[in-house]
């Protein structure tokens, strides 16, 4: 189990980064940033890309601010990054409480949240978390600058819609609303496995109502997405049990199961049942 | 075969120069080609967290990092624990609390546990379980495991005061 | 708690007893052990395996310039062939790569030899294989289905052993019963998953033709014979090395075509080539186990004593035969233990091994146990609630509580504490205040369990037992050679091979107590076959109880010899010596001598014994015991989730008696270990199969060995019986764990069922499987 041969290339500005990419992508040429995902699978060599750019001496890819309005995530920022809080906003407290659940301590250290993204695993925490937020993409090739909806980010299973020249470069993630309430829920099987199913929720009280409910589902079809059934059976109810139950019912319903050899059609809706439902209960808590 | 690149390599403080390719991750070059054969090698996937080696203070799995990518870097592992003849308190801990059957996945919770306490000394022992839930072990049923890490904690947290 | 001492006979003893830390740990814990892949090799080896579970091959198309070893290469070389002379046992051969058939995905075909481990991987991914695929037999039920294809021509409709029992007069026994319960268990496939996964390194010596093979194997010499005789070669022209082996579990008993390949390679190419195995094709490839379906039907009178056992045993035993123990090590073990501790005088069993186009199975911790006790505990929880009874008093009412007992197989059952451990168990437990709080979780809307399991656990048996199956081979002796050298520290060769175990350390307590020394003067040697006695090596729960007690046979020579030494230095009586501190002292005076002294004596100065003493002072002890049965009571209380069918399990108690503890910190170890592999196999691990022969577990992440998080605290309770089949009074206990744990989590994820009316009666009980049986009891009842 070791990787198939590629060489090497190490840009130090964003700039030879993309140029780099730009010539090499047609040649079977990847990015390597953590590598916590993309390593593994090049160890069972399902990937033997011929060119690997490694990206972690890249200056400026290490960004993570915040404008007021988002959150900027560069290329090179870890998960553990997010261990502690990473802005003055419930974002941070999100953000904080979702990193924990990605796979575990060491492989935190080293794999980054644009890596994530980009590998684009259906289970992955951070896709989920960008699909409900609404964050938006930074792609940057040596053509320019483009910009992504996270709706139209996530293309499949390990697939999205950058093009083979573009980076993901960075990530802007909404700030939420000073009153906003979240929750987040995910089941797996041993502590630190990938997800078979999972939730995240965002929204506002006001009037002791629901308001823009956000309800994303993670794990249980090709990409994660928010759901639209479960944010309108929430919206303009109080929140609580009956309006808990009916958004996480409309969201098992309305999900396009995977299935594995562990997770059936018919567990998979259960589970995303379930996390729907607690990941609300969370935001309670 | 491709190319091999020259890169030196400090792994306890001792530079070793080698060559390895662009492929060759940390975890066969500090065993393979600097000798080092305290780390061990379990899965290549980057699950059982055997090859677990501290990296610039951060407890990383070394199968997951190419060698070249920790040029530079300070690179510590279960080798380079003791002082001298003196066992690191979690070095005994492991040993007083029969923490180690075949001793096979030890270095890597060891380094794990070193890393992780160096960095979060004050660390909750719920938290502490959720680090030990990073690396498998087969033999002890992990119990001594968590007993020994814990007591360790104690005595490196009292060392540090 | 550590229980009053059952029948201790309250001998002084200083070291045995003790928990004091282990002699292997210091160099384990610095990095400074020597485990096979850290030897350095000229050339490495890539196994080409098959992609096919079934199918012959057309050709192999090799990259030029490549050396690339088939089956073409090997002829020569002897297919491995186990044996059993009992049970319709059809014996077939292995080759050690696939001679024009593949019989399962994973099957070594080619062996790529390069200068790297790199580099002969990418020549494997070029090698062509052109293999004509056909339908594979995956599952055992539909291999012994009528009109399936045959696997081995010498074995029709796929059955490789079988074994037949009734006792006389059960049928008259069966038709008096008040009830019949019964249970349809299924186990599903495992794999013993050691963290370090199998690895070899043969070296050819130019200067003697030698070839010295290094790998991980629990028996040394058994490697050796094996391999000699494959390859048409002289032992001794072999030395094997087990050095410091990453765990075994079973796994690494049997022998590897690997391994077979790595020494023929060595002697062709006259230089030192390696092998280590990676993960993926120790999931897929290595030895798989505890694929069964189990019927077993209780016939009970109306009290709910059990009157006969029924029992239909269909063991999936893959692809080819494992060497030594063959493929009737699971069904056989199931057919001869299935009764476990209980009185029962009458049973019938059929047992077959299937031949399947999957992994070989081999044996693994606890072998067939861990299946048969927890089908034979469900029954009876089963039984307890046909009965309207408590789960204990059915056990109160069924286990063997008379010694020695004679089952209804024949088995001898030394004395044991089936009640008492189970009384033990329901005291520390407190049964009556966890019911309570089940009913309070209950109301709120929470489901906890509560499950026993009681078991015993056959150890230490020697060569009569493997006989008893008929095997070609009885791996049942063990010789131990305990020398003191002049300097006066003291050496013992041991043909058993630790890899875990802390037999190192338990052994020098042994020799310690005997010598009067502190045991970290003895060294306890292993694991080389030029340098450890012909022995068996370490597996089915019985190093301590035979190599220990080879180890006590031979140490109490050695004091015998020195007694005399003494007697003859001190001019003293011999009854008036004793052995301590390092020294021989005269009882009431203030003499002595050092046994250092003592041996550079008889040594170098031999003459002046008189002839009365051979020089030198090194003994050899061979044991071979009977067996002797340790037994435990296991309870685990769970939380089961219902919506997600997700299974914790929040307390986890062991009362166990596995006679005399030596060490109660590494026995105590042994357990920890156990219970966890035996959560493990209840609810996590599963190697799985697709309908093409293909393995959908092959990493970690699919195939998943519990972690720290999914593991309760262990609580352990000892009673100490004093075996009286086993020289050093200690059972074995190395299996126990593993065997007691699915049984006692699956009767409590069915007592917390309990309100559904749902059961599950397979092992993972996964989530899916718990919520697929939550589902069907909500359509039986809407139904």
């Amino acid at each position: 189990m070791k990787p198939a041969p590629f060489v090497r290339h190490v840009p130090r500005t964003l700039q030879q980064a993309l140029a780099m990419l730009s010539q090499l992508a047609g040649q079977d040429g990847r990015i390597l940033a953590g590598g916590q995902s993309l390593v593994p699978i090049m160890a069972f060599r399902l990937a033997k890309p011929a060119h690997l750019i490694d990206i972690n001496e890249v200056e400026g890819l290490d960004r993570l601010d915040s404008d007021g309005k988002a959150l900027t995530i560069g290329a090179r920022v870890r998960h553990a990054a997010f261990h502690g809080p990473v802005v003055d906003n419930p974002l941070a407290a999100l953000l904080t409480y979702v990193a924990r659940h990605i796979a575990h301590y060491p492989i935190r250290m080293r794999g980054t949240f644009c890596g994530s993204l980009a590998h684009a695993d259906p289970a992955s925490e951070w896709c989920l978390t960008t699909a409900t937020l609404g964050a938006t993409m930074i792609a940057r090739s040596t053509r320019g600058t483009r910009e992504i909806a996270a709706k139209d980010f996530f293309d499949g299973i390990m697939s999205t819609a950058l093009a083979e020249d573009e980076l993901l470069a960075e990530v802007r993630l909404p700030l939420l609303a000073a009153d906003a309430k979240f929750g987040f829920n995910e089941f797996s099987r041993r502590a630190g496995d990938f997800a078979m199913a999972s939730s995240l929720v965002a929204y506002r009280v006001v009037d002791s109502k629901i308001a823009e409910a956000r309800v994303g589902v993670g794990g249980a079809e090709p990409s994660p997405r928010r759901i639209a059934e479960a944010e309108a059976a929430l919206n303009g109810q109080p929140p609580g049990d009956a309006a808990f139950r009916a958004a996480a019912l409309a969201a098992s319903d309305a999900v396009d199961p995977l299935e594995d050899h562990q997770t059936n059609a018919e567990y998979r809706r259960d589970l995303v049942r379930v996390v729907v439902r607690r990941a609300l209960e969370h935001s309670l808590q | 075969m491709t190319e091999k690149i020259a890169l030196t390599l400090t792994i306890n403080g001792h530079a070793h120069a080698i060559a390895v390719e662009a492929r060759r991750t940390l975890a066969d070059a500090i065993r393979e080609d600097c000798g080092q054969t305290g780390t061990h090698i379990g899965c290549e996937h980057g699950i059982c967290g055997a090859c677990t080696v501290i990296v610039n203070g951060e407890p990383v799995r070394s199968c997951l990092m190419f060698a070249v990518q920790a040029e530079g870097k300070k690179i510590r592992t279960v080798e380079g624990l003791a002082d001298g003849d003196t066992l690191h308190a979690m070095q005994q801990a492991f040993m007083d609390h029969h923490g180690l059957q075949c001793g096979f996945c030890t270095p890597g919770f060891l380094m794990l546990a070193v890393g992780v306490l160096e960095r979060e000394p004050d660390i909750s022992d719920g938290d502490l379980l959720d680090v030990l839930s990073s690396n498998l072990c087969r033999c002890t049923g992990y119990q001594n495991i968590i007993k020994a890490v814990r007591a360790a904690a104690a005595e490196m947290r009292k060392r540090c005061v | 708690m550590n229980a009053p001492t059952k029948g201790s006979r309250g001998d002084a003893l200083k070291w045995v007893g003790r928990a004091i830390r282990r002699l292997e740990d210091p160099a384990l814990v610095t990095g400074q052990g020597h485990f096979t892949a850290d030897l350095p090799a000229t050339h490495w080896v890539r196994f080409v395996r098959s992609p096919n579970a079934a199918g012959t091959i057309n050709s192999i198309k090799t990259p030029d310039g490549a050396l690339v070893i088939t089956a073409a290469d090997l002829t020569a070389v002897k297919k491995i062939t186990p044996m059993l002379h009992k049970f319709e046992y059809k014996p077939v051969g292995q080759p050690v790569l696939a001679d024009g058939v593949v019989r399962f995905v994973g099957e070594a075909v080619a062996a790529v030899v390069a200068s790297s481990e790199e580099e002969a991987e990418d020549i494997a991914d070029l090698v062509e294989l052109d293999i004509s695929a056909s339908a594979p037999l995956v599952d055992a039920r539909d291999a012994l289905a009528s009109g399936a294809p045959q696997i081995h021509t010498g074995a029709p409709g796929n059955v490789i052993v079988k074994g037949e029992v009734k006792t006389a007069g059960f049928d008259d026994v069966w038709a008096s019963a008040a009830k019949i319960i019964k249970i349809d268990a299924r186990s599903h496939r495992q794999n013993a998953t050691p963290m370090e996964a199998r690895a070899a390194h043969a070296a050819y010596d130019k200067t003697n033709g030698r070839v010295t093979l290094t790998c991980t194997t629990q028996m040394p010499h058994l490697m050796r014979t094996a391999i000699a005789d494959l390859l048409g070669m002289r032992e001794s022209d072999l030395r094997v090395i087990a050095p410091d082996v990453g765990g075994g579990f079973g796994q690494k008993m049997s022998l590897c075509t690997e391994y077979v390949l790595l020494v023929w390679l060595a002697r062709k190419l006259k230089s030192t080539v390696a092998w280590t195995e990676d993960r993926r094709e120790n999931l897929i490839a290595s030895f798989h186990s505890r694929d069964q379906y189990v019927t077993l039907e209780g016939a009970f009178d109306k009290d709910a004593k059990l009157l006969a056992l029924r029992a239909d045993v269909v063991s999936n035993v893959g692809a080819y035969s494992c060497f030594p123990t063959t493929c009737g090590v699971e069904p056989l073990m199931a057919m001869a233990e299935m009764p476990g501790p209980y009185d029962v005088r009458q049973y019938q069993c059929l047992a077959r091994g299937v031949l399947t186009n999957t992994c070989t199975m081999a044996a693994y911790r606890g072998v067939s146990r861990p299946i048969i006790t927890f089908t034979l505990e469900r029954l009876m929880d089963k039984a307890a609630k046909a009965f309207a009874l408590d789960p204990v008093d059915i056990r109160r009412r069924n286990l063997i509580g008379t010694f020695p007992y004679t089952s209804a197989t024949g088995l001898i059952y030394d004395e044991a504490t089936y009640k008492e451990t189970l009384e033990m168990a329901v005291h520390e437990i407190d049964v009556p205040a966890f019911r309570a709080r089940q009913k309070e979780a209950r109301a709120k809307g929470r489901y906890l369990g509560i499950g026993f399991a009681t078991f015993s656990e056959r150890t230490g048996y020697g060569s009569p037992a493997f006989a008893a199956r008929g095997m070609a081979i009885t791996p049942g002796w063990e010789t131990v050679h305990v020398s003191v050298d002049p300097s006066g520290y003291v050496e013992a060769r041991i043909g058993a091979s630790p890899h875990g175990q802390g037999l190192r350390t338990t052994l020098a307590q042994i020799i310690a107590d005997e010598l009067g020394i502190p045991p970290d003067l003895v060294k306890v040697v292993h694991g080389d076959t030029d340098t450890a006695p012909y022995g068996w090596g370490t597996f089915a729960s019985r190093s301590l109880v035979i190599s220990g007690g080879a180890t006590l046979i031979a140490a109490r020579k050695v004091r015998a010899k020195l007694i005399k030494i003494a007697s003859h230095m001190l001019e003293a009586a011999e009854n008036d010596i004793v052995l301590e501190d390092g020294h021989a002292k005269v009882a009431g005076t203030d003499r002595s001598i050092t046994i250092a002294s003592m041996a550079r004596e008889i040594y170098t100065q031999t003459h002046r014994f008189k002839g009365e003493l051979e020089p030198g002072l090194s003994e050899s002890g061979t044991y071979d015991p009977p067996g002797t049965f340790s037994n435990a009571c296991h309870v685990a209380i769970v939380e089961l989730d219902p919506e997600t069918g997700f299974v914790k399990v929040e307390r986890y108690l062991v009362a166990e008696d596995a006679g005399r503890i030596i060490n109660p910190m590494i026995a105590d170890g042994q357990v920890h270990g156990g219970v966890a592999q035996g959560i493990g196999n209840a609810l996590l691990e599963e190697i799985v199969y697709d309908g093409d022969g293909g393995i959908l577990t092959a990493n970690l992440a699919d195939y998943m060995p519990p972690t720290a998080h999914e593991m309760p605290h262990v609580e352990l309770h000892h009673i100490e019986t004093p075996s009286t089949q086993s020289i050093t009074k200690a059972k074995g206990l190395g299996e126990g764990g593993t065997i007691g744990a699915p049984a006692a989590v699956l009767n409590a994820i069915n007592d917390a069922l309990t309100p559904f009316n749902a059961e599950i009666d397979t092992i993972p009980a996964t989530p899916q499987r718990i919520r697929a049986a939550l589902r069907e009891a909500t359509t039986k009842k809407s139904a």
